[in-house]
């Protein structure tokens, strides 16, 4: 869905779920995610349906994810970090992660 | 005569109202609906939500036994609703606690159940102390720091919100007229029927229920009746969803069916709707974090403050006017616990034009005149 | 930086990065005020300048002259004393002027004797069948990717609705080397008829010959076709849009129809607001220094109400010297009638834009079962049934329906719930209001809401 201009910035390589993706130095989470093409970062927990990150900017609380086992953290504000462990999320949180 | 345009006017829009209101509707009344707007200051819409029975009664016994008989009627109340409407509020009863975070804290719990159970005239109900161990066999998830609690199978907790929505969506479907914005200023008796002023015109009606909440003290003198009121403010934090962990509701916290977390049972004198006061939001957080050390990481969405409606003394009022018949107070703290009472005893009592003293005299308002002679 | 490094008080507490914040930080740090500037984002600039500290974009015209401009205005504030921190999300604010910071999973408060609220704005509510989609994206969200991580669309992407962002957006994206399939323009033609009486203003001011040049370029190299009726279709994703009937495939929507005032901290920290009829959404009722009805709380930028970055700046240095004047009358500032000049000549063409890009009725009160509620998932038609059983305002209306309950706080549903009852009760937003928001305004966890400070009687009213 997104492909990266140019050839700027140190890569490093994080895993979403266990698969590693690679990301670049500034990116956040769910940019890392957007250009590693994962369609949906979480499914809610209302309904179950697939969400992905919609406003990048803070507002919108869709890219939320499990962040080295620390849940509904907002993807768009994490800065990306060599061997930090994405998790997307199932549902409601789990009490305790 | 003019005929009034009402069998009964229900002045107040809360969940006292609106169960009233549904109740008067079941018996075959012509029922108006008068609230104030989507500013009013509403207990209901910042209330814990708990069908609560332990440690009720403490200062005046026969409200012990009247909120058992609530607690009682309730399954039956939310199952005519869910016929009625298809809407389930969630009411379950899978008994309650009060946890202990000290052993002064634990002592005096242990002393309000002895005074409690003490007194003359006091329904007989169990309630169990517990230590930390007995409370972990069935909260596994409690922290070190609990060093007990108490705990009674008859409590329970509902979806309070959702209960608010049913019944004004019950109301709606029974053709009770539901006037919001149409706050009442003035009520009269002429000609056998009541004339409630709003800044939308007046309406009439044959009978008026007071279910005002604190308002009641402003509105109960016009029909020869009082309502002395003390309101004070209480503060609810919630957290995110959650998956469920925790099958009993406590009395200062609990999970609701939709996973959300709330804690509460706050108490200030402050009756300022709009403020709010950080530390005590934090204390409220702080002692769930020692109960539920798994809540550390949970993230609170909102915190809120809501004020209680609180007779002076804490019990509920209901009563008939003799200087005005037809007039009644419906005023309490606890609408959620009492609402089954409120529809399917209070509503009849008033469609029938009396209540039923052998149900309803502790509850007179008179008892303040007393207790000042006394 | 650390909660923990933080003073317990300063002199003007600014909040958000973007260029009302910053003009606001190096106006009043220059002037001599103990002055910290918080943003949640990595690094400063809003939205409008993100990335502007570290871009990775290096062909400068991609992003072009307007956004390159912002890298001066970091840097004045950067050496101006301010103390910026970044990463600190601010999730409460009251009349006292106490400011509550969470800064890597630690919450603290702090004293401010001023606080400008410079939050900005973000997008309006789209409300549209399957916008909550995967594959479906704001505008800006597309924007943001592209400034702060260099990434353009790839695949087949669609842009839809109006607004000068949008045109901007399809430009950067084209400059990029990205493709669109198409972009889909909800604008109306009444619009225009409206927005003719304001076109000589709008002649002179700074974004005519701009905008111009940006439409042209746009319209060269897109295909644009107009539409009015929208929706995302899949039902794991995005796989196509449909435009009155029309089916595109995309696996990319970007939606936008003009940006709106961030007015949830505001809101809850008590600041009144009023419904402003030509930009359709809640402003902060402002004096001409951009206080509010709180004493100590300003709201600069485009939290004000929509005028645009340059604009922003100008009213972040006016609110800035205002808080100078009042804390420190000796200190030496500039003459902010400088600053009033320069925000009207910005603010002149302003009325035609609103007029020109007034979202239509269609795309703002939804119908049916389109999610009006992201979060709690609650749709335009529960919310009218339920306006119709009499519930009157979105306070109310929330505790039916819990829409606006969940994390988001009603950012994205707010002036959508707020127009719904106003349609179906046949009043005015205004009349109708908005959600009372309460703290945290951003989410913080137990364990830090439960480690700031408790006096004796805040626990004594829990502990019995």
């Amino acid at each position: 869905m997104f492909k990266r201009l140019g050839d700027t910035g140190a890569t490093l390589t994080l895993s979403v779920d266990g698969k590693p993706i690679r990301a670049r130095i500034g990116d956040t989470v769910a940019s890392a995610m957007l250009h590693a093409g994962i369609d949906h970062c979480r499914t809610t927990p209302v309904s179950g349906a697939p969400r992905a990150p919609y406003c990048l900017m803070g507002v919108c609380f869709e890219c939320l994810v499990t962040v080295d086992g620390v849940g509904s953290r907002q993807g768009c504000l994490v800065p990306v970090r060599e061997g930090m462990k994405i998790e997307t999320q199932i549902g409601k949180r789990e009490a305790g992660r | 005569m003019m005929a009034a345009d009402y069998d009964v006017a229900v002045v107040g829009g809360g969940l006292v109202g609106v169960a009233t209101a549904w109740g008067l509707s079941r018996e075959g009344l012509k029922v108006v609906v008068l609230d104030e707007g989507d500013r009013a200051v509403r207990a209901s819409r910042g209330n814990f939500a708990l069908v609560w029975v332990q440690s009720k009664g403490l200062g005046l016994a026969p409200y012990a036994g009247w909120t058992i008989r609530s607690s009682n009627a309730w399954s039956g109340f939310s199952d005519l609703l869910k016929q009625e409407t298809g809407l389930d509020v969630c009411f379950q009863r899978p008994g309650g606690f009060t946890l202990a975070l000290s052993e002064r804290e634990l002592e005096n719990r242990a002393a309000t159940l002895k005074r409690l159970r003490e007194q003359p005239g006091m329904v007989d109900y169990k309630i169990d102390m517990l230590d930390h161990d007995q409370v972990k066999r069935m909260l596994p998830d409690i922290g070190p720091e609990v060093v007990g609690g108490s705990y009674c199978a008859l409590d329970g907790h509902v979806n309070s919100l959702r209960l608010f929505r049913t019944l004004h969506g019950a109301l709606n479907a029974r053709g009770v007229t539901y006037l919001p914005s149409h706050r009442v200023d003035n009520i009269t008796r002429e000609g056998g029927e009541f004339q409630l002023a709003t800044p939308h015109g007046t309406i009439t009606a044959g009978k008026v229920a007071l279910a005002a909440g604190n308002a009641n003290m402003r509105l109960a003198p016009m029909v020869g009746l009082e309502c002395p009121m003390k309101p004070e403010r209480g503060q609810i934090v919630v957290t995110e969803r959650l998956r469920p962990f925790l099958n009993h509701p406590v009395v200062t916290l609990r999970q609701t069916d939709e996973g959300t977390v709330m804690m509460g049972d706050s108490k200030e004198e402050s009756i300022d709707p709009t403020g709010l006061t950080l530390g005590v939001s934090a204390t409220e957080a702080s002692r769930a974090v020692r109960m539920f050390p798994l809540l550390k990481s949970a993230n609170v969405v909102r915190t809120w403050s809501a004020i209680r409606v609180m007779t002076q003394d804490g019990f509920p009022i209901y009563d008939e006017s003799e200087t005005h018949p037809g007039a009644f107070t419906v005023c309490c703290h606890s609408g959620v616990t009492l609402a089954a009472n409120h529809a399917l005893t209070v509503a009849p009592m008033i469609a029938r034009g009396t209540l039923d003293k052998s149900l309803v005299a502790p509850f007179s308002a008179r008892r303040f005149h007393v207790q000042a002679a006394g | 930086m650390n909660a923990a490094d933080l003073a317990p008080s300063y002199d003007l507490v600014v909040i958000g990065g973007g260029p009302a914040g910053l003009a606001a930080a190096a106006t009043a740090a220059r002037a001599g005020l103990a002055t910290v500037l918080f943003d949640e984002n990595p690094g400063v600039g809003g939205q409008i300048y993100r990335g502007i500290t570290a871009n990775p974009v290096r062909n400068r015209a991609i992003l072009g002259d307007d956004y390159w401009a912002g890298a001066a205005l970091a840097t004045e504030t950067k050496n101006s004393g301010a103390l910026i921190v970044t990463g600190a999300t601010v999730w409460s604010l009251d009349r006292t002027l106490t400011v509550g910071i969470s800064i890597a999973g630690q919450a603290r408060l702090l004293q401010a004797k001023r606080v400008i609220i410079a939050t900005g704005s973000l997008e309006r509510p789209f409300p549209i069948p399957g916008w909550t989609l995967p594959g479906v994206m704001t505008a800006g969200g597309a924007q943001t990717l592209l400034k702060a991580q260099g990434l353009v669309p790839s695949g087949r992407t669609v842009m839809a609705g109006s607004g000068p962002l949008l045109w901007l957006l399809a430009a950067q994206i084209l400059r990029a080397g990205g493709k669109l399939e198409a972009i889909v323009d909800t604008g109306s033609k009444a619009n225009w008829l409206r927005a003719a009486m304001y076109l000589p203003d709008f002649l002179l001011s700074p974004y005519f010959k701009k905008g111009l040049a940006l439409l042209r370029e746009v319209k060269a190299k897109a295909l644009i076709i107009p539409g009015r009726q929208i929706a995302a279709i899949g039902t794991d994703k995005l796989r196509e849009v449909d435009v009155d009937g029309r089916r595109l495939p995309a696996d990319l929507l970007l939606l936008h129809q003009g940006v709106v005032p961030n007015v949830n901290l505001a809101n809850a920290a008590g600041v009144a607001h009023r419904w402003d009829k030509r930009q359709l959404c809640f402003v902060p009722l402002l004096d001409q220094d951009f206080q509010s009805s709180v004493p100590g709380i300003a709201v600069a930028g485009d939290g004000a109400g929509i005028a645009g970055g340059t604009a922003a700046a100008e009213r972040g240095r006016i609110a800035a010297i205002a808080a100078v004047r009042a804390l420190k009358p000796g200190a030496n500032v500039p003459d902010p009638q400088t600053a009033r000049q320069r925000l009207q000549q910005e603010e002149l063409g302003r009325a035609f834009l609103d007029e020109l890009y007034r979202p239509i009725e269609a795309l703002r009160q939804p119908e049916g079962d389109t999610i009006a509620c992201r979060c709690e998932e609650v749709t335009a038609q529960q919310i009218r049934e339920t306006a119709r059983l009499g519930c009157e305002g979105p306070n109310q209306m929330k505790a039916f329906l819990r829409c606006g309950m969940g994390p988001c706080q009603g950012r994205l549903c707010g002036l959508t719930v707020t127009e719904l009852i106003a349609n179906e009760r046949g009043t005015t937003p205004d009349e109708v209001g908005y959600y009372r928001l309460r703290p945290p305004v951003k989410p913080i966890t137990l364990a830090e809401l439960a480690s700031i400070p408790i006096s004796e009687a805040e626990r004594k009213a829990v502990e019995r």
